[in-house]
């Protein structure tokens, strides 16, 4: 509810800024609405999120599982954290355009360039964090799971990953928001589609009307995810959380 | 340095350990154990009693596996398959306490598990997760896992401590149950010659650090038998050991 009502403030607060400033600088909800209804009727509103959201999910899902991986090995492993540590400050310091351009240019204007790099841009930002994750692994849990000969499979999935889901999950929330914004980038310099090639265009036709009605889907499809994936998701897997809370209000 | 036949093949636990050292803080190291012999019959519970800090987790953590770093020798029964109860549980958090015995024991069968979970009376508690239980159920638990794995060498460390008396003593009575139902090869660690003459069949008394085995006290009574006063005799006898050995050293 109280979610619900935010949302209504903040389209209250644009409509006021919008009843107050001149229409072409910053359009009301109303048109802008209008404008995606008509982009929608076109088509053209829904190919283009299609592609953005395709470039998003591969590139997230690409620097994620990566950088999971990277990140648990240098957590784990002391001379792998020293050697490769630098890298990773490198890394986290390079601006993203440089990354782009330079993707752009070794491998041409194609898609593997484009989401290679948004993937390279992501992930030491979740080396960091799933490092974290891994140095602050039980090690009583470790020396049970030796013990008990747990296999390869099992660790990962009943010791390792329960104990890595926040950091993975606070990886993610912040994972989405700076891979989207970093596909437009992406898309404005060198890709015939998707929400930020569209955005170039409204840029060029100094056309605010169409550029958020590019945006404001995108930014709601992101919200959506994040309400109706990402909170549910943390919820089921912290619920063993809950029932020790519960317990400890009992007793 | 060592020599440890994990695998096992002898039928009973046998380990010498020459020594084992300790990186002290100050630099140089601090000798934990040193010439320590002990061998347990197959199916026998042994107890091993010291001071604390006389390096008794520090054996037992050798023969589970956890420490390799030791100059000797530790062979396991047969096959040597291990079941630990930890001091501190050691449950997953995250799993139902049913879980956590099918994770740590994938062979074992749905019924095998309800009928361990009945046995140390926790099948109301299967499905809660570890944090709403109470040490003491906590302790069971583990204890469940550790058996559900079918282990030829089972693995103690300090069941009993901080539980309060009467739970102490329920658990004790349940651990002491369960070794001679199972038969399973046993080794207790505690600090506490009263729970070990109520447990075990052998009772291996450790000298201060550097620890090695001072004498080893047959207890001859079986468990559920032992009374008061031939568990006050075997604690007098281990105590004359103690400062026999004591007098020794000096």
């Amino acid at each position: 509810m109280i979610r619900l009502a935010s949302l209504a403030l903040l389209l209250a607060l644009w409509q006021g800024a919008a009843l107050l400033s001149d229409p072409r600088r910053l359009p009301g909800p109303g048109p802008v609405f209008e404008t995606i209804l008509a982009e929608a009727q076109l088509g053209a509103l829904f190919s283009n999120l299609l592609a953005t959201l395709a470039r998003v999910a591969a590139a997230f899902l690409l620097a994620m599982s990566l950088g999971s991986a990277i990140g648990y090995a240098m957590g784990r492993n002391r001379v792998l954290d020293r050697l490769f540590d630098p890298w990773l400050v490198a890394l986290l310091n390079l601006p993203a355009l440089v990354v782009i351009v330079l993707a752009y240019v070794w491998a041409g204007l194609t898609e593997a360039a484009a989401i290679g790099a948004v993937a390279l841009n992501k992930l030491p930002n979740a080396v960091v964090v799933a490092r974290e994750g891994a140095r602050a692994l039980d090690r009583d849990l470790d020396d049970m799971a030796r013990v008990f000969r747990f296999s390869g499979a099992t660790r990962l999935r009943h010791l390792v990953l329960p104990q890595m889901a926040p950091y993975l999950a606070a990886a993610t929330r912040s994972g989405l928001s700076l891979v989207w914004k970093i596909v437009l980038v992406v898309e404005l310099l060198g890709r015939p589609n998707g929400v930020g090639f569209e955005i170039n265009m409204a840029f060029q036709l100094f056309d605010i009307r169409l550029l958020l009605a590019y945006a404001v889907p995108f930014v709601a499809l992101m919200l959506g995810a994040e309400t109706f994936l990402v909170q549910p998701l943390e919820r089921h897997v912290s619920r063993w959380r809950r029932g020790a809370a519960r317990h400890r209000d009992r007793g | 340095m060592n020599d440890t036949s994990r695998a096992g093949g002898a039928a009973r636990l046998d380990i010498a350990i020459a020594a084992k050292d300790y990186p002290a803080a100050s630099g140089g190291s601090r000798r934990a154990l040193e010439n320590l012999r002990l061998t347990l019959a197959k199916g026998e519970a042994g107890a091993l009693v010291g001071p604390s800090g006389c390096g008794k987790t520090t054996l037992l953590r050798i023969v589970a596996g956890l420490d390799e770093d030791f100059v000797g020798r530790v062979s396991l029964p047969e096959h040597g398959r291990l079941g630990m109860v930890f001091q501190e549980p050691c449950l997953l958090p995250w799993r139902s306490v049913a879980d956590n015995l099918c994770i740590a024991a994938p062979n074992a069968s749905q019924e095998e598990i309800a009928a361990l979970l009945a046995e140390l009376d926790l099948s109301e508690h299967a499905e809660h997760f570890p944090g709403e239980l109470s040490l003491g159920l906590a302790r069971r638990a583990a204890l469940a896992r550790a058996l559900a794995v079918k282990p030829d060498l089972l693995l103690m460390d300090e069941p009993l401590v901080s539980l309060d008396p009467a739970l102490a003593k329920e658990l004790r009575e349940k651990i002491a149950a369960l070794i001679d139902e199972k038969r399973v090869t046993t080794l207790i660690v505690t600090h506490d010659l009263r729970e070990a003459i109520a447990l075990a069949d052998e009772i291996f008394l450790l000298s201060p650090r550097p620890a090695r085995v001072v004498t080893a006290l047959r207890v001859t009574t079986p468990r559920r038998s032992l009374t008061t006063g031939a568990a006050d005799a075997l604690e007098a006898q281990a105590r004359e050991a103690l400062a026999a050995a004591r007098a020794n050293d000096q």
